[in-house]
């Protein structure tokens, strides 16, 4: 009993460390790609080459004050970053970091993600409900109804490769990609897969093109427009962390995970590529999808919320659904290398 | 030619000599009627509204419309008298040129010049609580106004 | 001044955009009834950095009111200037030497590219996409360097007077211009491909604010709001000053009058920039650059009336002067005022992130609307 929870905490500190790195490292990451891509130096002043400027951002944060507005619902307010917060470290369970590292691999993984990644947006609701402002009630009502439609689409993606692994399973579903990335193996449904998979989870995570529920240009802030200090730190670490999660398990499921780039049975090949650490593959992958959508925020303009609703329910699920059957039929057929 | 046309419409216009554009002085109470006739004659079609001022000339207040065409190219400007200015009236143009809607708000709120008929008469840079005219030349303002 | 908040029918929503939101680009402060998502009516409320520039010109002299204008549109004060510059002189028949028209008119469409280089920077954050507006800043600071070289300032600019231009301008001027001219060309390409030909920018701007020609003549809306609605109003074309009657551009015109349509007009009207300053450029001739004039100006008794084309359209100075030396009464049309009235005719109906795409496409600068 006391081993186990030794353990338990031992985990749960070191969870709590990485979250907090996470955020750091990937809000420099945000600021440093967006800098390059609109032709600034970025944060370059605090630390090395500004390395620490987000470490000053949350000490500022911190001591700042947390402001609640006067006709809010206190309880909700008070609560919802945390369900956020919540939502968020919850989804770090099932996610291998690195070959044998992972903290909880049941055998409904793919399952679990898919609930608890819904769990968010009950904060965000919660959030914009009970800040009394118009905007953030706006802002809210819109993050409802695209995170509910987004996730059928990342559903949807995610099955297809349930379905060629014929697992839920994390660790099954890595193991399965031994002999090359589903990427390159399930031919262009799996394409296909991946590209829906990317739309709609930078929809579900309120990224641009999609943040519709910030929105700075028309909503101020969206559903955290009265949140301040700490509360909205919280929100903020949430959407990073949140990124990070959501390219993790794209990584996972599409791009094998920690497992190195491996064809076939090309011993030589995949024996060298096995010196590369498997924490460096897992890591290299994420930050790589992360990226990826970084670019999207800083080039993309922002959709119209009807414009929005239409290419998720009219374009990306029917052609998601078609493509599961296909990958259906692939998977029957063992058609994919 | 637009002149005698004009004061067809119009007998009592008064029509200014070496001026940029023809311009024709009118009494307020005959503005509505004109404005129509500007408007919807075809040889007129003075559709294009670019310009409403109120001048304050201490006796009377001048409303001046510059007005022109858009067919035709021609330009017109209109001044209309209002000769009690404690208690200026003319009628509203806003339902012929869509643009006087703002506009007379404005002069309302410089000049205190009512606009009858106008849909939303109300103040339009000033505070709902402000006292007096302040584009008027009697008007004085010892906080705000700086003279120079 | 605001408005009780809260519901008016079942289901409405009446919230305050404004003085302070990301979008109004200034103190602009709307009043938007909401049904849903759905836009209802937009109600300006205006004020907010009303300065009342036309009383205070009351005070000043033909020479010393000029510059209170360069704080209305301050995206085209050279333009403002102008137009100031054009009535004195129309009212005391001064001859302007040719070489100073050309100086003002090659300033005033570096002003125009500089002002519709900033819109194209904020049309596009306004929909969403926050990189343009940096890339734009980068082509306008050189622009600003030009001003700054010629005049001394960067945004309130001074520099021209009844009879001409206040100084010559500066030996690198020409070469600079020209540098400038060559590095935009570049990378005016790289706007197209960054915003123009991005599907979503097009569909967020394709069939969204529409305004019929009929409407756009109506609300008086000018400049490149009614020529995106097929209306002819290019005072540089109808009525020409200093040495436009003597360049080859064309009108930008579309016939759609969305926000599409008013986003091509501007860009298209870069371009004609461009080839103005382009056929100025090399031929500025030697000569004054002011005309001699009277130390105190006196306007004869009368009024006047000159418009000039400025980024946003047609802005107008009307003058009623009792022979003083201050005028008696000034207005100054402003080409944003007349556009922001279309604004609630063309909104109803769209949503809300289309009010904002409405918005920076009508490109207002909230100074020159209260003045």
């Amino acid at each position: 009993m006391l081993t186990t929870l030794t353990e338990l905490t031992i985990v749960g500190i070191l969870i709590l460390t990485l979250f907090a790195v996470l955020g750091l490292v990937l809000v420099f990451m945000e600021r440093k790609v967006s800098a390059y891509m609109q032709i600034r130096l970025g944060p370059n002043r605090v630390g090395y080459k500004g390395i620490a400027q987000t470490l000053a951002d949350t000490i500022k944060l911190v001591v700042k004050e947390g402001l609640t507005p006067n006709g809010a619902d206190k309880f909700l307010f008070n609560l919802a970053p945390f369900i956020v917060m919540f939502g968020a470290m919850l989804l770090m369970a099932p996610i291998p970091f690195a070959r044998n590292s992972q903290i909880w691999d049941l055998n409904i993984g793919v399952l679990y993600i898919t609930a608890v990644s819904s769990i968010s947006v009950i904060g965000i609701l919660m959030a914009g409900w009970s800040s009394n402002n118009k905007y953030s009630l706006l802002g809210a009502m819109r993050s409802g109804a695209q995170i509910v439609s987004y996730e059928l689409s990342a559903g949807l993606a995610i099955i297809s490769i349930v379905v060629l692994t014929g697992s839920l399973k994390i660790s099954e579903i890595i193991a399965s990609q031994e002999t090359g990335w589903w990427i390159f193996r399930g031919h262009i449904p799996v394409l296909i897969s991946f590209v829906i998979f990317i739309i709609a989870v930078t929809a579900e995570t309120n990224r641009a093109p999609f943040d519709m529920a910030e929105a700075e240009s028309e909503l101020t802030a969206g559903f955290h427009t009265e949140y301040s200090g700490m509360r909205f730190a919280l929100f903020f670490l949430a959407e990073y962390v949140n990124i990070f999660i959501v390219c993790a398990i794209g990584a996972t499921l599409f791009l094998g995970g920690w497992m190195p780039f491996h064809i076939g049975n090309w011993a030589g090949f995949n024996h060298l590529m096995d010196f590369i650490p498997s924490s460096i593959w897992f890591f290299g992958k994420t930050f790589f999808l992360i990226f990826v959508i970084m670019w999207f925020r800083w080039t993309f303009p922002r959709l119209r919320i009807d414009q929005l609703l239409n290419l998720e329910w009219k374009y990306l699920l029917p052609i998601g659904m078609f493509n599961l059957l296909l990958m259906t039929i692939i998977a029957i057929m063992g058609w994919y290398f | 030619m637009i002149q005698e046309k004009l004061l067809s419409i119009c007998p009592a216009a008064v029509f200014e000599e070496n001026t940029q554009w023809p311009t024709m002085n009118i009494d307020s109470a005959e503005w509505r009627k004109l404005a129509e006739a500007l408007k919807n004659e075809n040889d007129l079609a003075f559709d294009y509204l670019f310009c409403v001022t109120c001048v304050d000339w201490k006796t009377h207040l001048t409303m001046v419309y510059h007005l022109s065409s858009t067919l035709h190219r021609h330009t017109i400007v209109v001044k209309a008298k209002i000769a009690d200015r404690n208690n200026a009236i003319i009628d509203s143009v806003y339902n012929i040129w869509a643009t006087a809607e703002l506009n007379e708000r404005e002069a309302y709120d410089l000049f205190g010049v009512h606009f009858t008929n106008h849909p939303d008469l109300r103040r339009l840079f000033l505070s709902e609580d402000w006292v007096g005219f302040p584009l008027r030349k009697d008007y004085e303002d010892p906080i705000n106004m700086i003279k120079l | 001044m605001f408005q009780e908040v809260g519901t008016t029918e079942m289901g409405d929503l009446i919230i305050n955009v404004g003085p302070q939101h990301p979008s109004t680009h200034g103190v602009l402060h709307l009043v938007i009834t909401l049904n849903g998502e759905t836009v209802k009516k937009v109600e300006p409320h205006l004020g907010y950095i009303h300065r009342s520039i036309e009383k205070m010109c009351e005070s000043l002299t033909y020479r010393q009111f000029i510059y209170v204008t360069s704080r209305m549109d301050y995206l085209s004060s050279h333009i403002n200037n102008h137009a100031c510059a054009l009535i004195v002189e129309k009212g005391l028949q001064i001859e302007v030497p040719q070489r100073a028209q050309y100086i003002r008119v090659l300033l005033d469409e570096l002003t125009r590219i500089a002002s519709h280089q900033l819109w194209w920077g904020a049309m596009a954050m306004d929909v969403g996409a926050i990189t343009p507006f940096f890339h734009a800043f980068r082509e306008r600071e050189v622009i600003n360097d030009i001003m700054e070289q010629t005049c001394g300032a960067r945004l309130t600019m001074n520099f021209m007077v009844p009879g001409g231009c206040m100084y010559d301008i500066h030996p690198d001027f020409v070469k600079s211009v020209k540098d400038f001219m060559a590095f935009f060309r570049s990378k005016l390409s790289e706007y197209d491909e960054m915003v123009t030909n991005n599907p979503i920018f097009q569909a967020r701007m394709k069939d969204v604010g529409v305004i019929s020609k009929e409407n756009a003549i109506s609300y008086g809306c000018s400049g490149p709001v009614a020529r995106a609605a097929g209306v002819v109003c290019d005072v540089r074309k109808l009525s020409p000053y200093d040495v436009y009657s003597q360049v080859n551009f064309e009108e930008a015109l579309e016939t759609e009058g969305d926000c599409f349509a008013r986003y091509k007009v501007r860009m298209k009207e870069m371009n004609e920039s461009m080839r103005i300053i382009d056929q100025l450029i090399d031929n500025i001739p030697e000569g004054d650059f002011q005309a001699k004039t009277k130390a105190v100006l006196k306007l004869p008794k009368g009024d006047y009336y000159t418009n000039v084309e400025t980024a946003r359209g047609d802005f107008g100075v009307y003058i009623v002067s009792e022979g003083a030396t201050t005028p008696y009464r000034i207005k100054f049309h402003s080409p944003g005022f007349c556009n922001l009235s279309a604004l609630d005719h063309m909104t109803r109906g769209s949503k809300i992130g289309d009010l904002v795409a409405i918005m920076g496409s009508l490109d207002l600068v909230i100074p020159d609307i209260d003045r």
